[in-house]
């Protein structure tokens, strides 16, 4: 018998959660030890996944089928591939941080803090393992009240407006999606993901209805992403929440709306991305510069945080608006005119995907970490407000040490993860929509400057505030939470094979597997 | 003269009239020892489900075409007894401080279910005039019941006024239909209509007044929009187990007998009705989604969300005819009737608990009775449609069933709807989790309460998480209705 190691992946933090209620509540110290290292197991087994997925094979491996709703042909399946292998990691690896984290620095209600931590672990990494739209959505919506709950009960002074906001927008994207999942379902019978891709096709004679459905899919998405205009619900989400909160919200929260483009909104309705390419390249492009401009304006590091992520997943979208986008040397080659040019376009595509994906999986790593080194200084001041630090670059030089890596890692120094990624979307879109990824860049200065300017240079240097003389530096507990973090960054930056070969693998493939991409394109 | 066979047929009704009166000839008997009469009804209700189940292969009228005995009314009166055993449940603690004649209560409960588990299967004019009367008598005494309360006078007084008018109506319906046909069976009128010999089977100027006519009498026991106006002065007024009594019992015998109607006697002017019903539909749901988020009693929240639960039902209805349509009215209904029995029998404990029913004194309820925040929040989700629930399902039914019948607005409304109501139900779930308690800190739920919470909290998260088995259930009940033309 295999061992079904997504099942065990995805439910082993539900199953922790469950458990988690019975030890008595004043026990802890049982229960943030419990929860942690209940967050091992999926952490332990995605690594593995990691390990043993095969990059050359590529596909859907370590399935799981099983009939679950018969009635209206439901299958219980899971499967993983190069594009979720290394986000359902990211997923294990966060939470356990976070909980680490929070085991050091949450007061009160400790117990149903790790509890629904556990359970948003369950949803996060449930929408990354799902094969059919039924179980898909299933996790999907269950991730949206751990988190309510999270930033409500241990956010910020607005935190309930925040909750109620975060809650009501992303369902209010959903639901639109779900009825796009039944209308799939009533035309061609089916829930599951990669069979619509790849046989089943729904909507391919009728346009204005592929359209329609792409639509759904696609606000559900890009609220969740979240590109221009549905970002507002995100400053006061990520601000409001508490420390682990706002990791596992930029960390993980947003790439499952990342990961929806890629694995359904690409793939499923290639011609409608394809056809809405340019609008959809246009929001990637307000979402980069808006982002950008909105972070700098900031004086609370939090926000500045917050809108920076705006900036850094509207590159995401940048490059699979340019990959959709059909460009009509490509058309040409395609009759095999030019060979040559048809395979650089078609490369180029590739190299915009797999940027996308890598700046998925390295904004979780920098921006988490951000977020944690935002915690650790408001824990010792109580304030975020970068006018009042100054000069605590000699007060705390470790401090000093990590937040200017990760923000190096940030703005796309080389030698550090941020760059690989961000060269590589822009390396494949530049010749795809050239115009709109040339503009795009001034996002990469912009955040060069703020995060030199406002965070670094305001925060670190000149003269020391004499308000934080004796301030302590970073705990050891501080520490072991952002090591791995800044080893994922340095890693990655130097070394990106371990990740590239398996997304690479993810992406050519939907060009080759997926026929109505394959003949799009 | 009934014959055997027909008695063995008639099993639930029978059981449930034996049950009533030998509740009312104990009462006189038992002197502060009424509870025992509650658990009485209880076994009842549990007998009358393993009476009715049986019946269910069954496809036949009876009593010169008076009553059906087909899947769909046998599905019907098991809805029927678990409504009324669930209630039970939460009715005896409930009533032990508040009234002194209980046994009066229990007695009519029963004869409540009576009136549904005959009005789910009537198939003639006459049998459905005389169930909805007999359904709204008993329940117009049970709003009432807390006689000493001005509330529950006044709800009961308002839920009989308005009930009064709209079976006037009806019965003016039924008679210009009886007029137009010449029949008060469900089938003969069908024949009537389609015979097109009959002139007057195609007066429009007539049938379409009468059929709404007819239909108002069901609207009013589903609480749909603008035959509400009783909903939330009942809810409120009632003692909170008759509340969550209406709030379902009725709400499915309503939808029982709106079906069978519809698509058996009324097919050939399905056009018409399908544009009445999806006009109602849509105001149900926002109408009672708008109000209810301002609402400061949880009751009357409750009445108003439950008026929005019907206007979503209302579109398994209207999309009657595709494979999600009336088994998604049968799946919505039995999720609905363990989520917001949940939901309200967690309202009888706190109020049982605390005397109040204002939404700010939930406030901090996590740590004063954390199952019961827990439950809510779950029964919330559910009627919110958020997964894995029962409500998810049902709502994945009959939204399903819009798209598929090719209403896509409704579909839309629905589910924009959905997002509307996560409002108000998470505004009391914030109450609950956000907001610090009240003292005293510790509330003990009665076991009797507790029960009944934990089997609705299981039959809600079983219909989410393995609904094959409830799915089955319904398209088999429907699977005669469907043959029909």
């Amino acid at each position: 018998m295999t061992i079904p190691y997504l099942s065990l992946i995805t439910l082993a933090p539900l199953a922790g959660a469950i458990l988690s209620l019975f030890i008595p509540r004043q026990r802890e110290g049982a229960i943030k030890w419990f929860s942690i290292l209940v967050s091992l197991v999926p952490l332990a087994l995605s690594a593995y996944l990691w390990v043993s997925y095969d990059a050359t094979l590529g596909g859907p491996q370590f399935e799981e089928r099983y009939d679950w709703i018969p009635a209206i042909n439901v299958e219980y399946r899971m499967g993983v591939d190069g594009l979720s292998v290394p986000l359902i990691f990211l997923t294990a690896l966060l939470t356990t941080l976070s909980l680490y984290y929070s085991a050091f620095t949450i007061q009160e209600r400790i117990k149903e803090y790790c509890a629904l931590f556990l359970l948003l672990e369950t949803g996060m990494i449930g929408v990354f393992t799902s094969l059919n739209y039924f179980l898909f959505y299933i996790f999907w919506e269950v991730g949206l009240v751990p988190m309510y709950f999270i930033i409500g009960v241990w956010g910020g002074p607005r935190r309930e407006y925040a909750a109620i906001k975060f809650f009501l927008y992303t369902l209010a994207g959903s639901v639109l999606m779900l009825l796009a999942i039944l209308a799939m379902f009533f035309a061609k019978g089916s829930f599951d993901i990669l069979r619509l891709q790849q046989e089943l096709r729904p909507f391919t004679d009728d346009f204005f209805l592929q359209s329609l459905a792409f639509w759904a899919f696609f606000l559900a998405f890009a609220i969740k992403v979240p590109l221009w205009p549905f970002h507002t619900w995100l400053p006061d989400a990520h601000v409001e929440a508490p420390t682990a909160g706002s990791v596992l919200l930029a960390g993980i929260l947003l790439k499952l709306g990342g990961y929806g483009f890629f694995r359904i909104l690409l793939p499923t309705f290639p011609q409608a991305f394809h056809t809405f390419a340019i609008p959809i390249a246009l929001m990637a492009l307000m979402s980069i510069v808006y982002g950008a401009l909105v972070s700098m304006a900031q004086w609370d590091l939090k926000k500045l945080i917050a809108y920076s992520s705006v900036n850094h997943m509207g590159y995401v979208i940048l490059g699979l608006a340019a990959a959709a986008l059909l460009t009509p040397v490509g058309l040409a080659a395609g009759s095999s005119a030019a060979p040559a040019a048809a395979t650089e376009i078609l490369n180029s595509k590739v190299m915009a995907l797999n940027g996308g994906v890598l700046e998925m999986f390295n904004h979780g790593v920098i921006t988490g970490g951000m977020f944690f080194l935002v915690g650790i200084i408001y824990e010792r001041t109580h304030t975020r407000q970068l006018r009042e630090f100054g000069g605590l670059g000699s007060q705390i030089p470790l401090y000093y040490a990590v937040m200017t890596t990760t923000a190096l890692a940030s703005l796309g120094l080389p030698g550090l993860a941020g760059f690989v990624s961000e060269f590589l979307i822009f390396r494949g879109s530049l010749p795809l929509i050239t115009p709109i990824a040339v503009i795009a860049i001034s996002g990469i200065l912009i955040t060069a400057a703020f995060l030199l300017w406002k965070v670094i240079q305001l925060m670190f240097l000149g003269p020391l505030n004499a308000k934080w003389t004796g301030l302590p530096d970073m705990d050891r507990f501080e520490l072991i939470t952002m090591a791995p973090l800044i080893f994922l960054m340095v890693l990655f930056g130097l070394y990106p094979a371990p990740i590239l070969t398996m997304v690479n693998k993810a992406m050519s493939d939907l060009f080759s597997i997926v026929p109505v991409v394959a003949g799009l394109f | 003269m009934p014959d055997l066979e027909t008695l063995q047929l008639l099993g639930p009704e029978l059981a449930l009239t034996g049950i009533a009166l030998l509740i009312f000839v104990l009462d006189l008997f038992l002197k502060r020892r009424e509870d025992i009469l509650g658990w009485l009804a209880l076994a009842g209700m549990i007998a009358t489900v393993l009476i009715s189940l049986p019946l269910a292969i069954q496809s036949r009228t009876i009593l010169s075409g008076m009553l059906a005995v087909d899947p769909l009314a046998v599905y019907f009166k098991i809805i029927a007894a678990l409504t009324t055993a669930l209630v039970l449940m939460a009715s005896v603690d409930y009533l032990r401080t508040r009234s002194a004649y209980r046994g009066e209560f229990y007695g009519l409960m029963v004869l409540a279910t009576l009136s549904m588990t005959l009005l789910a299967a009537s198939t003639d004019l006459i049998m459905i005039f005389i169930s909805l009367e007999f359904l709204s008598l008993t329940s117009y005494v049970l709003v009432g019941y807390l006689r000493h309360d001005w509330l529950s006078t006044e709800g009961g007084l308002k839920y009989l006024l308005y009930g009064a008018v709209t079976t006037a109506i009806t019965l003016y319906g039924m008679s210009l239909v009886y007029g137009v046909t010449g029949s008060t069976s469900l089938e003969a009128i069908a024949q009537a209509l389609a015979d097109p010999a009959n002139p007057m089977a195609q007066n429009q100027a007539i049938l379409l007044p009468s059929l709404i006519f007819v239909l108002a009498g069901f609207a009013f026991k589903i609480s749909l929009v603008p035959f509400h106006q009783w909903t939330p002065d009942a809810y409120e007024g009632a003692p909170i187990p008759v509340a969550a009594f209406l709030s379902v019992g009725p709400k499915a015998a309503g939808f029982a007998i709106l079906l069978r109607t519809l698509l058996v006697a009324f097919p050939s002017l399905q056009v018409d009705w399908i544009a009445v019903l999806s006009g109602i539909a849509v105001v149900t749901m926002t109408f009672g989604n708008l109000v209810a988020i301002q609402q400061r009693n949880i009751k009357r929240l409750l009445a108003y969300s439950s008026i929005s639960q019907a206007g979503y039902i209302l579109l398994g209805v209207i999309a009657f005819w595709v494979g999600f349509g009336t088994p998604g009215v049968l799946i919505y209904v039995l999720a609905y009737l363990f989520t917001n029995l949940g939901a309200f029998i967690v309202v009888v404990a706190f109020s049982h608990l605390t005397g109040s029913d204002d939404i700010h004194d939930y406030a901090g309820l996590v740590r004063r009775a954390p199952f019961l925040a827990l439950a809510l929040v779950v029964f919330f989700m559910s009627l919110a449609g958020i997964p894995p629930t029962g409500g998810f399902l049902g709502k994945l039914y009959v939204f399903g069933a819009a798209i598929q019948a090719g209403f896509w607005p409704l579909a839309v409304a629905g589910v924009l709807n959905s997002v509307v109501s996560l409002y108000y139900y998470f505004g009391v779930v914030r109450q609950m989790f956000f907001l610090p308690p009240k003292p005293p800190l510790s509330l003990p739920v009665p076991r009797a309460l507790l029960a009944a919470i934990v089997i609705s909290l299981a039959g809600t998260l079983i219909m989410g998480i393995y609904p094959q088995p409830f799915i089955e259930l319904a398209t088999d009940s429907v699977a005669i209705v469907g043959q029909l033309p």
